[in-house]
């Protein structure tokens, strides 16, 4: 399988999924339909559901995220929690002083069986 | 309200392009006004999710009649202004009457709730499992209350046998 690289827009962000087992989300996403989206990102990681690495790093750096996205969003945490066979650890990275973003992280925290990384920066 | 605290106001059909440089402009003008970051981010994202409930909700319903008036109902309006220590922004479209009581409660709703009770029912709603074709999931008035901290404002007024008219104000606190 290839790594999934998909360049962001004003309104998408950039994805780069490789094989090796690191995941990147960064950068807006706040696409009015965010269902077309995600699929490709989807249906990535089905595939590399059969080809797993022993760890699996997932780094989301997002600036703005809509609600169109974050269902979107949790379906991508969801289908890492099927994946058996690597240690997986999300990353979930926010601004100094972004308490909605924080507060985000933590939402999905709750939800999701992986642990969680929470990580201030003073700039995404 | 005074004209000269309105940054931007627009009036017709609602498009994906339109969106992405009304956004762009926005970034620019609170750039320009020297905004902290915070403001920034808020006005921002409350912008984001009024204006896509604008874009999702304008095909809802069929309009029957002359070019004109097919082109009038199909139109939203929003503006944005800043006064006082707050942005507002506002936003108006049209739907059938028979959506008045259903936006009405949930926005209520959503007014009666404190922001713990907010929190647990953005994250129930997230985690429900349901998804609209468009890809809305039920959470935009959840989050632009969560993130205005403000209570919303609305009105609805009746403009003919089927239609109302519907006024948003959210607003947000510069910080």
């Amino acid at each position: 399988m290839d790594n999934l690289t998909i360049e962001g827009s004003a309104k998408t962000p950039t994805v780069e999924f490789k094989t090796e087992g690191v995941l990147l989300l960064k950068g807006r996403s706040i696409p009015e339909n965010s269902i077309e989206f995600y699929k490709p990102i989807l249906d990535w990681i089905g595939n590399y559901g059969n080809n797993v690495k022993d760890t699996t790093e997932v780094n989301i750096q997002l600036e703005y995220f809509n609600t169109s996205s974050s269902k979107c969003i949790l379906d991508v945490f969801k289908k890492l929690e099927t994946l058996s066979g690597t240690n997986i650890t999300i990353n979930w990275f926010y601004e100094e002083d972004d308490e909605d973003m924080l507060e985000a992280g933590e939402d999905y925290q709750a939800i999701i069986d992986i642990p969680f990384k929470m990580i201030e920066v003073e700039e995404l | 309200m005074e004209q000269n605290n309105i940054i931007l106001s627009f009036k017709g059909a609602i498009t994906s392009e339109l969106l992405t440089s009304v956004l762009q402009i926005m970034e620019a003008k609170m750039d320009d006004l020297n905004e902290s970051t915070k403001t920034k981010r808020k006005v921002f994202n409350v912008l984001v999710e009024c204006l896509q409930n604008l874009y999702h909700h304008i095909d809802d319903f069929e309009v029957t009649g002359s070019a004109e008036e097919i082109s009038k109902k199909k139109s939203a309006v929003f503006l944005i202004s800043r006064n006082d220590g707050f942005y507002r922004v506002v936003t108006g479209n049209f739907l059938l009457d028979e959506n008045v009581p259903k936006l009405t409660d949930r926005i209520d709703l959503i007014n009666s709730m404190d922001r713990s009770e907010l929190n647990a029912f953005y994250k129930s709603v997230l985690n429900n499992g349901e998804m609209s074709a468009k890809g809305g999931g039920g959470l935009g008035f959840i989050d632009i209350a969560k993130k205005s901290k403000q209570k919303l404002e609305y009105n609805f007024e009746k403009v003919d046998d089927v239609h109302s008219f519907f006024t948003l104000i959210v607003k947000i606190e510069q910080l």
